[in-house]
């Protein structure tokens, strides 16, 4: 029958081989313990490991040259444990869970981790970055070129100490120098030609490749006009022409400030993430803090959502469970006509039905919404001789239609499912029934349906849990529409919670983006589903008692 | 021996595991290996990797000037395809991590969310700028900055089939009296779609002498909404009168209305640039947009151009090579060639014009507003298509209060932000 817990009955398949018998007898004959045994299945163990090693300390040598520290950390732990378990002999189990680990690691937890991050974060528009990259912006924002001031062709040089200068022709001819430190000042003995210095006393002047080696440099040389800071400073950005430029902000690293240098009004950090002034003006760019709750204040206290929400988490719960229903039934059905051995050509037959299942889910969803078209689409047009009829437009018939294509999608599955496990239900069972004089109805009742419930029903829940955020079939279908007309939110009456999610937090372009908002959302939906799950689960557990 | 297949299976398994991690990582690890080389070759000049972001519709034009650049600069240009609408998204969560590219193609109307998050540097145009048509600076110009290097002008205009009608309409009434007069199973197609085309229909719009924000005098927007009042509703009203007769249609999307008027079903078609290619066959004149309200009627001007990275690690190459490279008549020629967009630069957009319906495109552009770059922007798409569809189809039943609901909806959520 049906295993009801897997995963000890796999445990003691796998301890069988491996651990019990001849683990234990091979140490007593001669002492050749896997690791020491210099057969071919060590060599292949040795150079596997070596190549995995291999594997692990390039990615930790690159980490470290981009100075990813987490990810340089966090190969080191997995190289340690990797070596320490497969070169020990006492961590038998742990050679077959740890690759399981690892990916349960990379790709579950940690992105279930960040997610929880980002709930408690401002990331969004607005907050796209860290501080660092906000205060960058802000002052290569703020440096703006001093109306009417002139352009010049440049030549960048180096002084014989290495430091970079810029050397300008002035209108009147004349050849100026200057370096960061030193502002610019004529040279008497400098040539020039077409408006560019070609030599000048005590300076070479940079090759392109020269320069382009020296290209940070280069691009963060302020050279001043004077030694009034107030006329501003000459800055080339390609290394070609270069322009007079003054800041109109300043940062105070030792204070973590932003201070104005046109009227000395200081900004400093707010709690959200933004350079604010004493009276209330806030620099345009901010960066990412841990705003604690404030997300899910706001995903529960936003009046525009309050009527929709209700109406889209009923809309849900009611999506995902006509959609198992439905595809569940249809399967079924299916299943059980093609599973009677009298219907000849039931190869093809099965064949057939599974290709909606073997169809990409988005594509599907956009050639039905293709199909559905109210004028054009050829079920209006061509099935239905020309009737308008609103399939994807009309608030019912859009939800009608959604579980109609979610059916055509779906049942493919279900029907898989039910075939195997009519076949596995051993036919001692019904002959044993028929004997003590059950009928059909009688036998499908006691008999077949419990034992498919008890194989079909995780799937179903999971089924379920799919539906509940099948965010593609939504979005290709009908993007939500259509739209609520009695609500002031974008949203429609085929939204459910995962598509509202999208919308709410800015990921389809309709309001500022919001990632915050939108894991603490996710969060909320997870929950909901966690739960669902968890109760439907202890259902099935009766079920099995069956057996 | 028994023992050795379980440990084959396992460390695979550890094998694809480690391998599946060091796969995630390896973009950034491809980063230090080429600037490590970069460094080591130095010397002999051929340095650094200059990566740009393009759609598939201008990487060859962009290709063409890239090699020129590679040539004078001995520098590496690497051009990373992808598609136009992810690449906004793209380079604002990629560039703060510091994988995004040094350039990428874009639309000016992005600006106004690049700036709010950090991601775009100024880049001072000196001469260069004079050369360019007014509006496309303007475009890319927010609070005295230029944030990017414009390379195409592109707005819509009346197409017509000559062979359908013979003049250019002067007003909305007219056009669809020429089309009905056609016998075309469309007097007039302009696409629509179930979820509406704002785009398509701002002209129309401004027609009635309702814009969607109040612009201040250099033409630059405010967050203020100014598609309201009178004006915004005799449009509504209109739509509704349009959509009640059967000129507008929800159903006609455009593929629909593109496919329709390259059978010659209906002598007009309010589209741009891009459709041209799907008309080869017919005699084709470009014509101002007939206006329905007392105003003439304004389509939204889009400015394409290059944007550069706020983290590119390379600013300088970046910005010689928008500047002096990008910035040519040839270079802009190049891409008008390849994807058919007028270009921006004046002296390419003049020889552009010897084709009439470049030349066509490019007056009616001439009397255009900017798409609005302002990030409210966004807020106002979301509700605006769907109202006017709404009211075309007749699902919202009295236009006035559809339209003035959607104003009051887009103000709460332009508040709300």
């Amino acid at each position: 029958m049906s295993t009801p817990h897997p995963p000890q009955v796999e445990a003691a398949d796998a301890m069988a081989p491996g651990d019990r018998t001849p683990g234990r007898a091979r140490p007593r004959r001669s002492g050749t313990s896997p690791a020491r045994d210099f057969g071919p299945g060590f060599l292949v163990k040795l150079a596997l490991m070596a190549l995995i090693n291999a594997l692990g300390v390039w990615i930790v040598l690159a980490a470290w040259n981009v100075g990813s520290y987490g990810i340089l950390a966090g190969m080191v732990v997995i190289l340690l444990a990797v070596n320490i378990v497969y070169f020990s002999r006492r961590t038998l189990p742990m050679k077959y869970i740890l690759p399981g680990l690892i990916f349960l690691f990379a790709f579950q937890i940690f992105v279930v981790v960040y997610t929880v991050f980002v709930a408690f974060t401002n990331y969004g528009d607005g907050h796209n970055s860290t501080k660092q990259d906000a205060v960058e912006f802000l002052l290569i924002d703020n440096e703006r070129r001093v109306e009417g001031s002139d352009a010049y062709q440049v030549s960048v040089v180096e002084q014989d100490g290495g430091a970079l200068g810029l050397a300008v022709v002035t209108g009147s001819g004349d050849v100026r120098v200057g370096t960061a430190e030193e502002p610019l000042r004529t040279v008497e003995d400098g040539t020039a030609s077409d408006g560019r210095v070609t030599e000048v006393p005590g300076f070479t002047i940079l090759e392109r490749g020269a320069i382009l080696e020296r290209a940070d440099e280069v691009t963060e040389l302020r050279v001043p006009l004077s030694e009034d800071p107030e006329e501003g400073s000459l800055r080339t950005q390609d290394a070609r022409n270069a322009y007079v430029f003054r800041s109109a902000l300043e940062y105070d690293e030792s204070e973590g400030v932003m201070r104005s240098l046109v009227d000395g009004t200081v900004y400093s950090p707010s709690e959200d993430g933004f350079f604010v002034s004493p009276d209330g003006e806030q620099l345009s760019v901010g960066w990412r803090v841990v705003v604690g709750a404030e997300n899910f204040v706001t995903a529960f206290s936003d009046q525009r959502y309050a009527e929709p929400f209700v109406k889209i988490l009923l809309w849900t719960f009611a999506f995902a469970f006509l959609s198992v229903v439905t595809t569940f039934l249809l399967g079924l059905f299916f299943a059980i006509t093609f599973n009677d051995p009298r219907l000849r050509g039931r190869k093809i037959y099965r064949t057939l039905l599974i290709l909606p299942y073997a169809m990409p889910g988005f594509l599907a969803a956009l050639l039905w919404a293709g199909l559905l078209n109210r004028r054009f689409g050829f079920v209006n047009a061509v099935l239905l001789n020309g009737a308008e009829i609103p399939w994807l437009t009309d608030p019912t018939l859009a939800k009608l239609s959604i579980i109609g294509v979610n059916l055509w999608l779906g049942f493919p599955y279900m029907f898989l499912i039910c075939t195997g496990a009519l076949q596995a239900i051993p036919e001692d069972l019904t002959e044993a029934a028929k004997i003590d004089g059950a009928g059909r109805i009688r036998m499908w009742r006691s008999i077949t349906l419990p034992l498919l419930l008890v194989s079909t029903g995780p799937l179903l829940i999971s089924s379920f849990a799919f539906n509940f955020n099948n965010f593609t079939l939504v979005y290709m279908l009908t993007q939500g529409g259509p739209r609520f007309t009695d609500t002031s939110a974008p949203l429609g009456h085929t939204d459910i919670l995962i598509t509202m999610i999208y919308s709410v937090s800015g990921l389809d372009g309709s309001a500022p983006r919001d990632y915050g908002l939108a894991s603490a959302l996710s969060i909320v939906v997870f929950i909901i589903v966690a739960t669902i799950s968890a109760l439907a689960f202890r259902r099935t557990r009766q079920l099995e008692e069956i057996n | 021996m028994r023992r050795s297949i379980p440990f084959v299976a396992v460390a695979l398994g550890a094998a694809l595991t480690l391998s599946a991690c060091g796969g995630a990582e390896e973009p950034e690890a491809a980063e230090p290996t080429t600037e490590e080389t970069a460094e080591e070759e130095a010397p002999e000049g051929d340095a650094e990797t200059l990566t740009i972001w393009v759609d598939e519709t201008r990487q060859a034009a962009v290709e063409a000037a890239a090699a020129d650049f590679e040539a004078e600069t001995g520098a590496t240009v690497e051009l990373v395809q992808k598609n136009f609408d992810d690449i906004r998204p793209d380079f604002l969560a990629q560039v703060p991590t510091g994988e995004g590219p040094d350039i990428t193609v874009g639309a000016h109307d992005w600006l106004g969310g690049l700036t709010a998050n950090g991601v775009v540097a100024p880049i001072e145009l000196g001469d260069a700028a004079e050369g360019f048509e007014q509006v496309a600076l303007e475009a890319f110009t927010q609070d005295g900055q230029v944030y990017g290097l414009p390379y195409a002008v592109e707005n819509i205009a009346l197409i017509r089939n000559t062979d359908l009608a013979a003049e250019a309409p002067a007003t909305w009434d007219a056009a669809v009296a020429a089309g009905q007069a056609a016998g075309t199973p469309y007097p007039i197609l302009i696409q629509m779609g179930e979820t509406g085309d704002p785009y398509t229909m701002y002209p129309f719009q401004t027609s009635f002498g309702a814009p969607v924000f109040v612009q201040n005098e250099d033409g630059s927007y405010t967050p203020e909404l100014a598609l309201g009042g009178e004006a915004g509703t005799a449009f509504a009203t209109w739509l509704q009168q349009q959509g009640a007769a059967g000129v507008l249609d929800t159903a006609v999307t455009y593929d629909v209305a593109v496919e329709a008027f390259a059978n010659g079903e209906s002598p007009f078609i309010i589209g741009g640039p891009w459709m041209i290619e799907s008309f080869e066959g017919l005699n084709l004149a470009i014509d101002p947009i007939p206006a329905a309200g007392s105003q003439p009627a304004q389509p939204f001007v889009g400015v394409a151009g290059f944007y550069v990275s706020a983290q590119s690690e390379n600013a300088l190459l970046a910005n010689d090579f928008l500047v002096n490279f990008m910035a040519t008549e040839d270079a802009q020629m190049a891409l008008y060639e390849a994807g058919g967009r007028p270009p921006a630069l004046i002296a390419a957009a003049d020889t552009a014009s010897a084709d009439p319906i470049t030349a066509g495109f490019r007056a009616v552009g001439a009397d255009a507003v900017p798409m609005p770059s302002i990030p409210e922007m966004g807020s106002v798409w979301e509700f605006w298509g769907v109202t006017e569809a709404q009211i075309v189809s007749g699902a919202a039943a009295d236009p006035a209060a559809a339209w003035e609901q959607m104003v009051a909806d887009i103000q709460a959520a332009l508040d709300a932000a």
